[in-house]
């Protein structure tokens, strides 16, 4: 891939108190990538996550996106820049309709409100949800509240998305539906990342996968390459089966 | 002003401080238990005070003799409310942070609502009994008795709550669901019926301080008015939901209390708790004794 | 993505829903104006004035606390600098009551701002608990400061009737027509707000915090830029007030009771919607009024039972207000 990267995470640690959540990450996302981020559970990866969307600063380290370094940057400033996220417990604006919950998205590259409603509407149509636009965002099901954050996040025309495992708790029609979301997303030129705790669902999907043990970068690489790595083996299945 | 005046002020700040500190525990408690401020706290303790003035009125009794049982029926109201009105209110989906306030807001009305029309506005005071009257004289300063019993029994019930809370079966299930409430039921502790305890322990430690209260202040319907903004000061100041935290920020507010009256004037010695507060909640939002 | 051919049926949906909304404030006002022709009494005026005045007090105080969320149990503070600054610069300076509300509105938005910026850094409960303390604070600030008159307040002088001075000592008719204006007023910019950039901000951060920082809101300064919003008007609101009475004192316009009065009306009707505020001052004002005149001294205790036992009903029943109701039989968007 050519060009700088767009996002590059540069040994970035983030203690709790005394323990470790994550120490020494470092990797760097190209442009249009599309970048699975896997482990098992307490690996990390939503502290991880919350890291480069925002919602705390590392310990020590550096994150620098697109040219830009936002170590420090609060979350909105990032948005601002053209990071978008959704959350892993969906985060729906309930008592608002599904359609102005997309505009809150919009509303960030555009003041106009009508405006901003169009192309709110657009990504609805895009996601698949247009038909419940009118719906309170608090009486969707689950699986359209993963879309609905989906619509959302796109509506703020973002460069990189990421994406808290947005495949939980779907069943395999609806995941597919949902791989098929992602696929289209990566198509119109937005780079993406996945954390997912389930390999099987991300890593047909993916270009390039980063796995974290403990806190640690334990593989990376090419996803048919790191499932056969010995250590990723053993941090799912524990020790012994290596 | 003398070494000797600043003492007496100093004392009386200090007894009054303890008073205020118990006032506060319950909030606190119910507070760091479930992370609900009971807005009708004040209300509980005027109600408090009128089940005191009521038993004193039937029986002839000392009051002092009744607050243990003042105590046990404001265990049994907290729990009834926790259980009738505030389990339902934790529940609702839409306007949660409205819900949450005005559910027990709401209640408080109401509580004042019924005191008026049942006792009518009017001031009532109970027989002080055994204290009333009599003062504590030590060398030249001179402290009220009942300030002085109402400080002594603050620090046993504070002592109390520390054996509660740390030797007992109860005291763990409470600090385990404190901690995560969502976790103990996975350990086959009811979360509800922990809840309902912590309000009925709230509630029995509102009890207690509207009975020394009431052995030296009027009751009125509202009463608690008064005393719910000092108890909400303190928890802010004590950090919210530190028992003990509460205990360190009524003393503090007593002493500041009394030397603003001293200072400044007696009529603004509110103000001086005021602008500490202030102050705590610009730089210490999460109070002075407050973890995190 | 182009601009679409036709416009989307949600969008216009929407901009029909906005239209009828404007048509039935328009009726209402009208209704409204030529109510006074039906009514004759002093009385039924009294209370119609402070009706209309409390639903427009509501309105702006849902600005923050409904659309944003944040539970201000304080707003005496702002009412009662609106009436202070306002009587106080027309007694002393002579400045006409016009300019005096407007130069109390500003103090008021200058107070919300400084106050804000330490208690929008609190969450929740931590923000209505410092609302509570603060205007208690100013009460005892007022209550002992020489410019308010103290504990015994201001009388404005005895004056003819005049619209620049804003007193009229024969009928209450002008007031009607001032609260009619302001809380059209208020109305009309909480109607605007909710199709701005910052109304939808507002309550997202309402909604969660969490997910708005995500979208690119700035929490704290939503915060901020509705609390302003919300204490321009309810100062405004409570100079209007000042010279309807023509004598306040600290109880009167900074107890917390008038904290009561300004927050519940939304409570009652509908936290975060158009009519909330104005439904539920229909209901509180006048039957507080009613209650009052008829029971006296007791008629207080009455009030605190009905308003305690409504406010409970609504936040456990129906927490979307008295105004949802209307839902069961109006389709909610047509």
């Amino acid at each position: 891939m050519e060009g700088p990267p767009l996002l590059e995470v540069d040994g970035v640690t983030r203690r709790f108190g005394s323990l470790v959540a994550n120490d020494d990450v470092r990797f760097t996302v190209p442009r249009g990538g599309l970048i699975g981020l896997i482990g098992p559970n307490g690996a990390g990866k939503s502290t991880l996550f919350n890291l480069i969307a925002g919602v705390f600063a590392p310990s020590a380290g550096r994150i620098v996106f697109d040219g830009t370094d936002i170590t420090r940057l609060p979350a909105p400033a990032r948005c601002a820049l053209g990071i978008a996220r959704t959350f892993q417990v969906v985060r729906s604006f309930n008592a608002m309709t599904v359609l102005d919950n997309v505009l809150v998205g919009a509303l960030v590259r555009d003041a106009d409100t009508r405006a901003a409603r169009f192309r709110a509407h657009e990504m609805l149509v895009f996601t698949g949800l247009d038909g419940r636009a009118r719906a309170l965002a608090g009486e969707l099901t689950s699986p359209e509240k993963r879309r609905l954050e989906m619509a959302r996040a796109l509506a703020t025309r973002p460069k990189l998305l990421l994406l808290d495992e947005v495949m939980a708790g779907l069943t395999p029609t609806e995941a597919r539906e949902g791989i098929e979301l992602v696929r289209r997303v990566r198509a119109s030129g937005i780079t993406v990342i996945m954390v997912e705790h389930v390999m099987e669902v991300v890593m047909p999907l993916v270009d390039h996968a980063i796995v974290l043990d403990l806190g640690r970068v334990i593989a990376s690489g090419r996803p048919d390459a790191v499932v056969r790595d010995p250590r990723v083996i053993e941090s799912y299945l524990g020790a012994g089966h290596a | 002003m003398t070494a000797q005046i600043v003492l007496q002020v100093l004392l009386s700040g200090l007894l009054m401080g303890l008073i205020y500190a118990l006032v506060a525990s319950g909030l606190a408690l119910i507070f760091g238990l479930m992370d609900v401020v009971n807005f009708a706290h004040g209300d509980f303790l005027m109600v408090a005070m009128y089940a005191l003035f009521v038993l004193v009125a039937m029986s002839g009794a000392d009051p002092l003799l009744l607050a243990p049982v003042v105590t046990l029926v404001l265990f049994a109201f907290g729990a009834a409310i926790y259980l009738g009105i505030v389990r339902f209110a934790m529940r609702v989906q839409t306007n949660r942070g409205m819900v949450q306030v005005f559910t027990t807001f709401g209640l408080g009305l109401l509580l004042q609502g019924l005191a008026q029309t049942i006792f009518t506005p009017d001031y009532r005071s109970v027989d002080g009994g055994i204290v009333a009257g009599k003062s504590v004289a030590l060398g030249g300063i001179i402290l009220p008795m009942p300030h002085v019993v109402g400080a002594l029994i603050s620090l046993a019930a504070f002592g109390l709550i520390w054996l509660l809370i740390n030797r007992t079966d109860l005291g763990k299930a409470l600090e385990a669901t404190r901690e995560d409430a969502d976790a103990v039921a996975l350990v086959g502790i009811d979360r509800n019926r922990v809840f309902a305890i912590g309000w009925g322990l709230g509630s029995a430690l509102v009890g207690l301080s509207a009975s020394i209260l009431a052995t030296f202040f009027y009751i009125f319907p509202g009463v608690g008015n008064s005393f719910v903004l000092i108890a909400f000061v303190t928890v802010a100041l004590g950090g919210f939901g530190s028992v003990y935290g509460a205990l360190a920020a009524g003393v503090l507010i007593g002493l500041i209390e009394a030397m603003t009256a001293l200072l400044v004037a007696p009529s603004l010695k509110m103000l001086g708790v005021f602008a500490v507060y202030l102050a705590v909640v610009t730089f210490r939002p999460r109070g002075l004794f407050g973890s995190m | 993505m182009a601009q679409p051919q036709t416009i989307p049926a949600p969008i216009t949906a929407f901009t029909s829903r906005r239209r009828r909304q404007l048509a039935v404030a328009l009726a209402v006002a009208l209704a409204l104006a030529l109510l006074p022709l039906a009514v004759a009494d002093v009385f039924v005026m009294n209370i119609l004035v402070l009706t209309i005045l409390f639903a427009s007090l509501s309105q702006s105080w849902n600005i923050l606390g409904g659309y944003c969320g944040q539970i201000s149990l304080g707003h005496a503070v702002y009412f009662g600098i609106g009436a202070y600054v306002t009587v106080a610069l027309f007694v002393d300076f002579g400045i006409l009551p016009w300019f005096g509300m407007l130069a109390g509105a500003a103090i008021a938005v200058v107070l919300a701002l400084a106050l804000g910026y330490p208690c929008f850094r609190l969450a929740g409960h931590y923000y209505t608990i410092a609302t509570i303390v603060i205007a208690e604070a100013a009460l005892l600030l007022v209550a002992n400061a020489e410019w308010t008159g103290g504990a015994v307040g201001l009388q404005l002088p005895f004056a003819p009737d005049s619209w620049a001075t804003l007193q009229f000592g024969r009928t209450k008719l002008p007031y009607y027509y001032l609260a009619l204006g302001l809380a059209v007023a208020t109305w009309i910019v909480s109607w605007v707000i909710e199709d701005t950039r910052a109304g939808y901000w507002w309550r997202a951060v309402n909604s969660d915090i969490a997910a708005a920082q995500s979208l690119g809101v700035n929490v704290f300064r939503s915060k901020m830029a509705a609390s302003a919003v919300s204490a321009f008007f309810t100062a405004v609101a409570g100079g209007v007030y000042a010279f309807f009475v023509s004598y306040i004192d600290p109880t009167s316009v900074m107890s917390f009771h008038i904290s009561l009065l300004i927050s519940l009306p939304a409570v009652l009707g509908g936290i975060g919607t158009l009519w909330g505020p104005a439904l539920g001052a229909i209901v509180l004002i006048p039957m507080g009024e009613l209650t009052r005149s008829y029971f006296g001294g007791t008629g207080l205790g009455t009030n605190l039972i009905v308003y305690g036992v409504l406010v409970m009903a609504i936040s456990l029943l129906r927490p979307q207000g008295l105004v949802s109701l209307v839902h069961l039989f109006v389709p909610r968007r047509a």
